[in-house]
C-alpha cells in the first residue's frame, strides 16, 4: 500500500467516523435514504410534474395511461402531478408546529421547573387542562372555533404539543437547577433569562434531541389527520392526506389516487420514526413516538 | 426537676389515617376542577369566530331583523356568562342543547350513533388487547431472535403510520384487489353492525394495526426483563413447566405496570375512532362529530367535546387508581 493510498484510506475512515453514530444501524441507513427521497419529491417534485396539479385534464377516476401514469382523481386532475406537488404542506406545517411547540412549551417548562414555588403548579395545572382532550378532538374544537386555515391548523398542533413538551423540559430543568453552576450564576446575580439560556438550556439539550424525532413524527401525523378530515387545507390544493379523503369515493375505479399519496405519507412518517428510534437506541434514551400518541 | 408536660395526642387527620382513600378523593377533586376549566375552554373556543348559530341557520338570505328574532329565540342575545351557565345547567340535567343544522336535540344525535361507535370500540379493544398481549409475550420470550425482530420492527413501523393511511391501504388491498370485504362500512339505519361482521373487519383491523404497537413494545420489554430474573430461574430449576412460568409468573408481573399503557391505548382509541370512522364512512359518533365541525354546528361540538373530555379524564383517573391498587410499591409516595 503506498503512502498516498494509506492517507486516503485514513481520510475515508475519519470521514466514516464523523458520520452520526446512529447511522451504524442498517435500518437507520435505509430510513435516511427513504426520507431523503420523500423530501426530494416534496420540495422539487412540483417542478417535475407533467401536468398542472390543479387543472382538469380528463375524466374523473380515469385509470392509468401513458400520459398520466397514475390515472386521474375525482376532478379529472393528474394523480402523479398532485402526488409530486402535494408533500410540501404536511412537512412544512409539521416542522413549524414542532418548533413553535418547543419555543412556547419549552419556555413554560423551563420557567415552571426553575422557579418552582407558586408558578410551577399553576402552569402545570393549566397544561393538565390541555391534556384532558384527545388530540384529534382538540384539533376539531379549534377548527370549529377558528375556522379551517393553515394558521389555525398549526396553532392547533402547537397547542396539542405544548403540554408534553412543557412536562418533559420541566422535569429536566428540575434536575439541572440544583447543580452548583446554577447556584453560582444566581450568586453572580445573573438575570433569570440569562440563567435559563446560558446555564440550564445547554444542559437539557440532550433531552430535547431525544424528544425531537418522535415529536416531529407526531406533529406530522396530526397535521395529516386534520387535512384528511378536511378541516385544514381547502381543495383544490394538492395535499397527500387531502387526496386520500377526496378520492375515497373512486377507490374501486382508480385505487392509485388513494394508494400513491398513502404510500408517500407512510414512507415519510415511518422513516422519521425509524431514524428517531435509532438515535434513541444510540443514546440509550427511550423516548418513543408511542408515548406521545395519546 | 419539673415534670415533662404530657405530649399532646398525635393529630390523626383523615389524610394520614387513610392515605389511599385520601389520594383517591384528592384525584377526584382535581379531575372535577380540570373538567370545570375544560368546559370554560370549550365554550370560549367556540365563541371566537364571527358569525353565530343564527347566521348558520338562516344563511346569507336572512335579513338582519330575522336574525335578531332568531337570536332572541335561541338566547344568543344574552351575555356570554349567562349563555355559559345555562349551557352547563342543561348539561348537568342531561339536556345537551339542540343541533343547529338538524334542529334535533343533541342527545338524539348522540344516541343514534352511540351504539355503532360502542360496538366498534369494544370489538376493537378486545381484539387489540388479545393480539398485542400475545405478540408482546412472544417477542419478549424470543428476545433477539428473528421472530422478535419481525414483531418489534413491524410495530415500530406501524406506530408511525397515520390511521387513515393504514385504513386506505387495507381498503384497497382487501376491498378492491382481493374484493373479500366491503371497502366502506355503511350501516343501514335500524340495523346493527353486529349483524354484518364483514363491515367491522377493516375498521377493527386498522385500529389494531395502529393501537397495538405501544402495548407490544412495553410488554416485550417487561417480559424480557422478568425472564432473566432470579425467580424465573428458580421456578425453572424447580421443574415448573415453561408455559406456566411464562403465563403465571412472568406475564403477571409485567402486566401490572402496563395498566397505564392499556389506559393510554383506550384513550388513543377515542381519537383513533374519529379518523377510522371517517375513513370507512362508518356511521358512528366520530363521523357525526366531524360532520358537525364541518357544518359549524356549535351546540353539537360543544356538548360532545365536553362529554369526550369527561370520559378521557375518567379513564385517566381509573388507570391511576388501579395502578396504585395493583402496585403497592407506588403507595410510598402518597
Amino acid at each position: 500500500m503506498t503512502t498516498a493510498q494509506a492517507a486516503t484510506s485514513t481520510a475515508a475512515a475519519r470521514r466514516v467516523r464523523r458520520l452520526p453514530r446512529f447511522l451504524r444501524y442498517r435500518s437507520a441507513q435505509i430510513a435516511l435514504a427513504i426520507l431523503a427521497f420523500v423530501l426530494l419529491v416534496a420540495i422539487l417534485g412540483r417542478f417535475a410534474a407533467p401536468h398542472d396539479p390543479e387543472q382538469q385534464i380528463g375524466v374523473p377516476f380515469a385509470t392509468p395511461s401513458g400520459s398520466s401514469l397514475l390515472g386521474k382523481d375525482y376532478l379529472g386532475e393528474d394523480v402523479l402531478s398532485r402526488v409530486l406537488a402535494g408533500g410540501t404542506t404536511v412537512i412544512l406545517y409539521g416542522t413549524l408546529a414542532t418548533l413553535l411547540a418547543y419555543l412556547i412549551g419549552g419556555a413554560i417548562g423551563l420557567v415552571a421547573g426553575y422557579r418552582g414555588g407558586f408558578t410551577d403548579p399553576t402552569l402545570m395545572r393549566l397544561m393538565d387542562v390541555l391534556l384532558a382532550f384527545p388530540p384529534v378532538i382538540l384539533l376539531l374544537l379549534i377548527a370549529t372555533g377558528f375556522g379551517s386555515s393553515p394558521a389555525a391548523l398549526i396553532a392547533g398542533v402547537v397547542l396539542v404539543q405544548i403540554p408534553s413538551v412543557a412536562r418533559i423540559l420541566r422535569t429536566a430543568t428540575l434536575e439541572v437547577s440544583v447543580c452548583g453552576f446554577v447556584e453560582a450564576a444566581v450568586a453572580r446575580g445573573d438575570a433569570l433569562w440569562v440563567i435559563l439560556r446560558r446555564e440550564i438550556l445547554p444542559n437539557i439539550s440532550g433531552t430535547i434531541v431525544a424528544d425531537a424525532g418522535p415529536r416531529l413524527t407526531v406533529s406530522i401525523l396530526l397535521v395529516a389527520a386534520v387535512n384528511f378530515l378536511g378541516l385544514g387545507l381547502d381543495p383544490p390544493a394538492p395535499d397527500w392526506s387531502l387526496m386520500i379523503s377526496e378520492n375515497r369515493a373512486g377507490i374501486t375505479v382508480n385505487p392509485w389516487a388513494v394508494i400513491a399519496p398513502a404510500i408517500m405519507i407512510g414512507l415519510l412518517t415511518v422513516s422519521i420514526n425509524v431514524i428517531a428510534d435509532a438515535v434513541a437506541r444510540d443514546r440509550g434514551t427511550s423516548v418513543g413516538v408511542e408515548t406521545m400518541r395519546r | 426537676m419539673v415534670a415533662a408536660e404530657p405530649l399532646p395526642p398525635p393529630v390523626r387527620t383523615f389524610g394520614s389515617a387513610h392515605p389511599l382513600a385520601f389520594y383517591i378523593l384528592r384525584r377526584i377533586a382535581v379531575a372535577l376542577a380540570v373538567l370545570g376549566l375544560v368546559s370554560v375552554l370549550v365554550f370560549a373556543a367556540t365563541q371566537v369566530l364571527p358569525g353565530d348559530a343564527a347566521d348558520t341557520i338562516l344563511g346569507r338570505s336572512g335579513t338582519a331583523a330575522q336574525k335578531a328574532e332568531l337570536r332572541r329565540e335561541l338566547g344568543l342575545d344574552r351575555p356570554l356568562l349567562e349563555q355559559y351557565s345555562s349551557w352547563i345547567r342543561g348539561v348537568l340535567h342531561g339536556d345537551l342543547g339542540r343541533s343547529q343544522s338538524s334542529q334535533q336535540p343533541v342527545t338524539t344525535f348522540i344516541s343514534g350513533r352511540l351504539s355503532n361507535s360502542m360496538t366498534l370500540a369494544l370489538v376493537a379493544m378486545i381484539v387489540l388487547f388479545v393480539i398485542s398481549v400475545v405478540l408482546g409475550v412472544i417477542a419478549g420470550i424470543r428476545r433477539g431472535h428473528a421472530l422478535d425482530h419481525a414483531i418489534s420492527g413491524t410495530s415500530l413501523a406501524l406506530i408511525a403510520l397515520p390511521e387513515f393511511v393504514t385504513g386506505a391501504i387495507l381498503a384497497v388491498v382487501f376491498g378492491v384487489y382481493l374484493a373479500w370485504l366491503p371497502p366502506t362500512s355503511i350501516v343501514l339505519s335500524g340495523s346493527s353492525p353486529l349483524y354484518h361482521p364483514s363491515i367491522l373487519f377493516l375498521p377493527v383491523l386498522t385500529l389494531c394495526f395502529a393501537g397495538s404497537a405501544y402495548i407490544i413494545r412495553m410488554l416485550r420489554a417487561g417480559v424480557a426483563k422478568e425472564m432473566t430474573s432470579d425467580y424465573v430461574q428458580a421456578l425453572r430449576l424447580n421443574g415448573i413447566p415453561e408455559h406456566r412460568v411464562i403465563v403465571r409468573h412472568a406475564l403477571r408481573n409485567s402486566l401490572a405496570p402496563t395498566v397505564q399503557v392499556f389506559a393510554l391505548t383506550v384513550q388513543w382509541l377515542i381519537g383513533g375512532i374519529v379518523v377510522v370512522e371517517t375513513v370507512f364512512s362508518y356511521p358512528g359518533l366520530g363521523q357525526g362529530f366531524v360532520q358537525a365541525v364541518e357544518a359549524r354546528d356549535i351546540a353539537v361540538v360543544q356538548s360532545m367535546t365536553l362529554l369526550i373530555a369527561a370520559i378521557y379524564i375518567l379513564i385517566n383517573l381509573v388507570a391511576d387508581v388501579v395502578v396504585i391498587l395493583l402496585v403497592p410499591k407506588l403507595r410510598t409516595s402518597l
